[in-house]
C-alpha cells in the first residue's frame, strides 16, 4: 500500500502489546484491526453501530469498533476476543460452548465481549432500562443489556443461561 | 431399507459444536477474513435508477483517484454466458433492472479508497418509469409454468366451489405477508485468487459446490477450475443459497482483471439489493367445513412477485397441499414481474408465508365451528397426503399437538377472546400446526483411515451454524465404531466433490447417507485386514442411486407451535411471553444443536410475526429501511420462553440415519400462533404481518 493522502500514526495497546502503525485517517478501529493488523476475530456485521458483532473493550468498557476511527483509540488500550484467553480460555468463552450459545458463530466475539464488560456495567451499579430498584443480575437485565449485540440464529436464551452461569446471581 | 434406528454411542448425545472453541476464540476465519498477500478490494457501485439504461460511467475520473487500480463496467468486463441467470449477468449490457444493481466495480489497493472512488464515481441514466409496487390486484400476476424449486403452479382435487357452496361453515378470508430480508450476520464476501490456472473462491455460501459450478458455467472455464471454499459461514437462510450472489462474480471477474486477488464485500445496505429477500405474498383462503368442523374444502391462492432478471415464485400455497384432510383441494399461485431486486430463498420459503395463511384460517374456521383449535386440527389429521394420495412415510402431527398441550397448558384455556387482562396486558394464547418437507438429495463423501490414527471424513457440506460438521462427526464415529475425537469431518470445499448444499434442511439428510455408508465400508475393510498405505485407505461413496431408489411417499417432518402473548392495551405492543415447540423431525442426531436449530426457527418467527417489514419506495425501487436500525430483527430483550421438545419419530423410508432436517420447520407456524394469541387476546383478528402495534391497537 502506498502512503495514504491523510495519514497518521496510532500508537495502541492491543491485547497487552504495544502496536504503532500509521493508518489512512478515514480507518475505523475495526478495519485497523481486520485488515491491518490480522485481527479478523473481530466481525463486521453492519458497520454501522446496530448489530453490536464488531464490539471490543477500549479501557476495559464495551464499545462498537466500527463506530470509533481508528486515530481515535491513540494511548488507548483495546482488548479484542483474542486477547481473552491466556493458557485457558476465558470463562465466557467456555460458558458459550458449553452452552451452546451460538450457532454460526458470526456474533460471537462481539456477544462474548459485550458479556464481559456489561457484567462489569452491572457491578459497578449502572442501571438499565429495566432496572427498578438496586441493580442486580436477573435474566430480564442480561436480556436488556445484551439487547445492543444481535444475534440473528436466535441463540438468545443460551447466550442469557451462559451470561448467567459466569457471573452467578439468581 | 433395513432398520437403522438403535442407539447408538454418540448420535442422541449433546456433543458440543466441534469448532465451538475456534469460534469464541476469533480462531475461525469466514469468507472475509482468509488472509492472502497481494490482497486488493472492490467495491460496488449501484444504480440508483429503478429502471432504465446507463448511459454513462465517469471511468477517467474514478482511475485518476488514489490508490484505484481498475474500474469494471460494461465496456470492459469478460463477456459471459447467460446461465438462466439474470442477476450474474453482470455487466453484459447498457439495462438496469433494479435499483442497487451493480453497474461497476471500483478496485483499489485498500477498502478505503474502493469505497471513496465508488462512492464518488459519476454515472447518468437513462431513466424510464419504474413499476415497483407490489398489490394482489397487480394486472400483471400470471400463472407461471412451475413454482419453486419444481412444485405444480395449480393442483386441484374435487370440486371446491361446489363443496364450499354446500359447506354448513365457511370461511374466507385474505392475509398479507411483507417483504423481509434474511439478513444473516456476516454479509456476503468473497475473495478470488488464480494460481496454477485454477482460481480459489473463498466465499460465504450454503452450496460450495453448486456455485463452483455455476461459476465455471457463468466464465466459460472447463469444470474444475472454480475450486469454492467456505470453511466458516456466518449464517445464511436461505441468502447464500444457490445460485451464487452477484459478489462472487464480481470478484472472479475483478481477480481475472488485474491478476492479484480481490475481495468483494458487501456493505448490509447493499445486501438488500443484491442477495435476496422473501417476496411480499398475498393470500385467499376459503376453508369449507361440516358443523363439527371436518373440512370439505381447503382452497389456498397465492400471488407474489419477482424481478425482471429471473422468474422466481415462492411457492406459498404448497403448504396447503398435505396439511389437513379435504375431499376438494385447490392450491394456485400467481407472480408479478416488477422493477425491483430478485427475491431469494428465504427460511422455509413457501411453508413460511403459507403457514400464516393456512393455520391463521383454520383458527378462525375453530372459532366459526365454536371447536378447540386442536380438536379441529385432530379431526382433519389425513391417513395419507389429500393432494398426492401418497402415505406418509411417517405423520405425528396429532402426536405434537397433544405433547405440546400437555408442556404449554393448554388444557384449562378459555376459548373466549378478550377476557383476560392482566394490568396494562390483555392476555391470550394460540397454537398452530407446522410440517416441512422431509428431502434427501444425492451427494459425494470419502472416508480416509489415516496412517497411524485417526480418521478423516471429506464432504462439500457447509456448516453454516446448523451444527452440520458436528452432526457428521457424530455419524462418522458411530458408523466407524469409534470413538468422535478419532474423526476429523472437512467440509466446505467444493474439491470434496458432488454435495447437496445446506438449504432446505437437506443437509445433514443429504450428507450423512454417503458419510455413513462410506464410513461403514471403510470400517468393513479395516475389519477384514486390509492393510492402510501411507496416503491412507480411502472409500467413497456417491448416494446418487441409492436417492433415486426410493419408494414413492410423502415425507415430512411436523410440528406444533404454541405461543402466549401479552398486549398492551394502551399502546398496542404485543410482548410473546413464552413459545413452546413441539416437533417430530425423525432421529435427532444431536439434541443439544437440534434445540439451537429449532430455538433459532422460532425466534425468528417471532420475528417475522412482530418486527419484520422491508418497506418499498415505490419511487425509486428501493426498500428503505436497508439497514438493522430500521429493520427490526428480534434482539435479546424480545425473546421470552423457548421451551423446545421432540416426539420420537422413527421413520425407515428416509435415509440410513434417519434424519428429516430441521433447520426451517421451528419458524413454521410461529407467526400463525403468535397471530391466533393475539385475537384470543383481544378479540381483534391479525392479518397482515408484522403484527404492529398499531395493528394490534383496539
Amino acid at each position: 500500500m502506498t502512503v495514504p493522502e491523510l495519514a497518521s500514526t496510532v500508537r495502541l495497546m492491543l491485547n497487552g502489546a504495544p502496536r504503532e502503525v500509521v493508518v489512512d485517517n478515514r480507518t475505523t478501529l475495526l478495519d485497523l484491526l481486520r485488515d491491518r493488523l490480522d485481527h479478523t476475530g473481530t466481525k463486521k456485521g453492519c458497520d454501522h453501530g446496530q448489530c453490536g458483532a464488531c464490539t471490543v473493550l477500549v479501557d476495559g468498557r464495551r464499545a462498537n469498533s466500527c463506530l470509533l476511527l481508528a486515530v481515535a483509540v491513540d494511548g488507548r488500550e483495546v482488548t479484542t476476543i483474542e486477547g481473552l484467553a491466556d493458557d485457558e480460555p476465558h470463562p465466557m468463552q467456555s460458558a458459550f460452548v458449553a452452552h451452546d450459545a451460538f450457532q454460526c458463530g458470526y456474533c460471537t466475539p462481539g456477544q462474548i465481549c459485550s458479556a464481559i464488560g456489561m457484567l462489569d456495567e452491572l457491578a459497578e451499579g449502572w442501571p438499565s432500562a429495566v432496572t427498578d430498584g438496586p441493580v442486580h443480575l436477573d435474566d430480564g437485565e442480561i436480556r436488556e443489556r445484551m439487547s445492543g449485540n444481535i444475534c440473528r440464529c436466535g441463540a438468545y436464551p443460551h447466550i442469557v443461561a451462559a451470561i448467567r452461569e459466569v457471573a452467578g446471581g439468581d | 431399507m433395513t432398520r437403522t434406528w438403535q442407539a447408538a454411542p454418540s448420535v442422541g448425545h449433546p456433543l458440543t459444536r466441534i469448532e465451538g472453541l475456534d469460534k469464541v476464540t476469533g480462531r475461525a476465519r469466514y469468507a472475509g477474513d482468509v488472509p492472502l498477500p497481494g490482497l486488493v478490494h472492490g467495491w460496488v457501485v449501484p444504480a440508483t435508477i429503478p429502471c432504465g439504461r446507463v448511459l454513462n460511467l465517469d471511468v477517467e475520473a474514478t482511475l485518476a483517484m488514489p490508490g484505484v487500480l481498475a474500474v469494471l463496467h460494461q465496456e470492459n468486463a469478460p463477456r459471459l454466458t447467460d446461465i438462466g441467470e439474470g442477476t450474474l449477468f453482470l455487466f453484459q449490457g447498457d439495462r438496469v433492472a433494479h435499483w442497487g444493481a451493480p453497474v461497476a466495480l471500483v478496485i483499489a489497493d485498500t477498502p478505503e479508497r474502493a469505497r471513496e472512488a465508488a462512492e464518488r464515481m459519476r454515472v447518468d441514466y437513462l431513466p424510464e418509469p419504474p413499476d415497483t409496487v407490489f398489490r394482489p390486484d397487480h394486472p400483471g400476476l400470471y400463472q407461471p409454468e412451475f413454482v419453486n424449486p419444481h412444485n405444480e403452479t395449480v393442483t386441484e382435487k374435487g370440486d371446491v366451489e361446489a363443496a364450499l357452496a354446500a359447506a354448513a361453515v365457511v370461511v374466507d378470508a385474505s392475509y398479507r405477508t411483507p417483504a423481509q430480508h434474511n439478513n444473516a450476520m456476516e454479509p456476503h464476501s468473497t475473495t478470488a485468487s488464480w494460481a496454477d490456472g485454477r482460481v480459489t473462491v473463498h466465499t460465504s455460501t450454503q452450496y460450495p459446490y453448486a456455485w463452483s459450478r455455476s461459476l465455471a458455467k457463468l466464465f466459460g472455464f472447463a469444470p474444475g477450475t472454480v475450486r469454492v471454499r467456505s470453511e466458516h459461514v456466518g449464517g445464511g437462510f436461505g441468502n447464500k443459497g444457490n445460485p451464487p450472489r452477484p459478489e462472487s462474480a464480481l470478484a472472479v471477474m475483478a481477480a481475472t482483471l488485474v491478476g492479484r486477488p480481490v475481495r468483494v464485500t458487501l456493505t448490509r445496505p447493499q445486501l438488500w439489493p443484491l442477495t435476496g429477500y422473501r417476496t411480499p405474498t398475498a393470500q385467499r383462503l376459503r376453508l369449507g367445513a361440516d358443523p363439527d368442523g371436518r373440512l370439505v374444502a381447503v382452497e389456498h391462492r397465492a400471488s407474489v412477485q419477482t424481478s425482471r432478471l429471473v422468474e422466481f415464485t415462492e411457492q406459498v400455497a404448497i403448504y396447503s397441499r398435505p396439511m389437513y384432510a379435504a375431499d376438494h383441494l385447490r392450491t394456485s399461485h400467481r407472480v408479478v414481474a416488477l422493477d425491483v431486486p430478485t427475491p431469494r430463498w428465504m427460511r422455509a420459503p413457501g411453508e413460511a408465508p403459507g403457514s400464516f395463511g393456512l393455520e391463521s384460517a383454520m383458527d378462525e374456521l375453530a372459532e366459526a365451528c365454536g371447536l378447540d383449535p386442536i380438536e379441529l386440527r385432530l379431526r382433519n389429521d389425513p391417513t395419507e397426503d389429500p393432494t398426492s394420495g401418497l402415505p406418509f412415510s411417517s405423520r405425528r402431527l396429532a402426536e405434537c399437538l397433544r405433547v405440546g398441550a400437555d408442556r404449554f397448558g393448554w388444557a384449562d384455556r378459555d376459548p373466549r377472546p378478550a377476557v383476560r387482562r392482566d394490568g396494562r396486558w390483555w392476555r391470550g394464547t394460540g397454537v398452530a400446526g407446522a410440517h416441512y418437507p422431509a428431502r434427501t438429495v444425492a451427494t459425494t463423501a470419502h472416508a480416509t483411515a489415516l496412517p497411524g490414527d485417526g480418521f478423516e471424513v471429506r464432504v462439500a457440506a457447509a456448516d453454516i451454524g446448523t451444527g452440520a460438521r458436528t452432526a457428521l462427526t457424530q455419524l462418522a464415529a458411530d458408523a466407524l465404531e469409534v470413538p468422535v475425537t478419532e474423526v476429523r469431518v472437512l467440509v466446505g470445499d467444493s474439491d470434496f466433490g458432488p454435495a447437496q448444499g445446506a438449504g432446505g434442511s437437506t443437509g445433514t439428510a443429504s450428507w450423512s447417507w454417503p458419510v455413513v455408508t462410506a464410513c461403514r465400508d471403510l470400517a468393513h475393510r479395516l475389519a477384514s485386514g486390509e492393510p492402510v498405505p501411507p496416503k491412507g485407505l480411502t472409500s467413497t461413496f456417491d448416494s446418487a442411486d441409492a436417492v433415486a431408489a426410493r419408494g414413492d411417499f410423502a415425507r415430512y417432518g411436523f410440528g406444533a407451535q404454541f405461543a402466549e402473548v401479552a398486549v398492551d392495551v394502551a399502546t398496542g405492543e404485543v410482548r410473546v411471553r413464552r413459545l413452546t415447540g413441539v416437533f417430530a423431525v425423525g432421529r435427532v442426531v444431536n439434541p443439544l444443536t437440534a434445540r439451537s436449530q429449532l430455538i433459532g426457527g422460532m425466534t425468528m418467527g417471532l420475528s417475522t410475526a412482530l418486527l419484520e417489514e422491508s418497506i418499498m419506495d415505490g419511487r425509486f425501487g428501493d426498500y428503505v429501511n436497508h439497514n438493522l436500525a430500521d429493520y427490526h430483527v428480534a434482539t435479546n430483550a424480545d425473546v421470552g420462553e423457548l421451551d423446545v421438545a421432540f416426539v420420537d419419530d422413527p421413520d425407515d423410508e428416509l435415509n440410513p440415519s434417519g434424519v428429516k432436517g430441521l433447520g426451517e420447520i421451528g419458524i413454521v407456524g410461529v407467526p400463525a400462533a403468535i397471530a391466533n394469541a393475539v385475537w384470543h387476546a383481544t378479540g381483534v383478528r391479525q392479518r397482515d404481518l408484522p403484527i404492529t402495534p398499531a395493528r394490534a391497537a383496539l
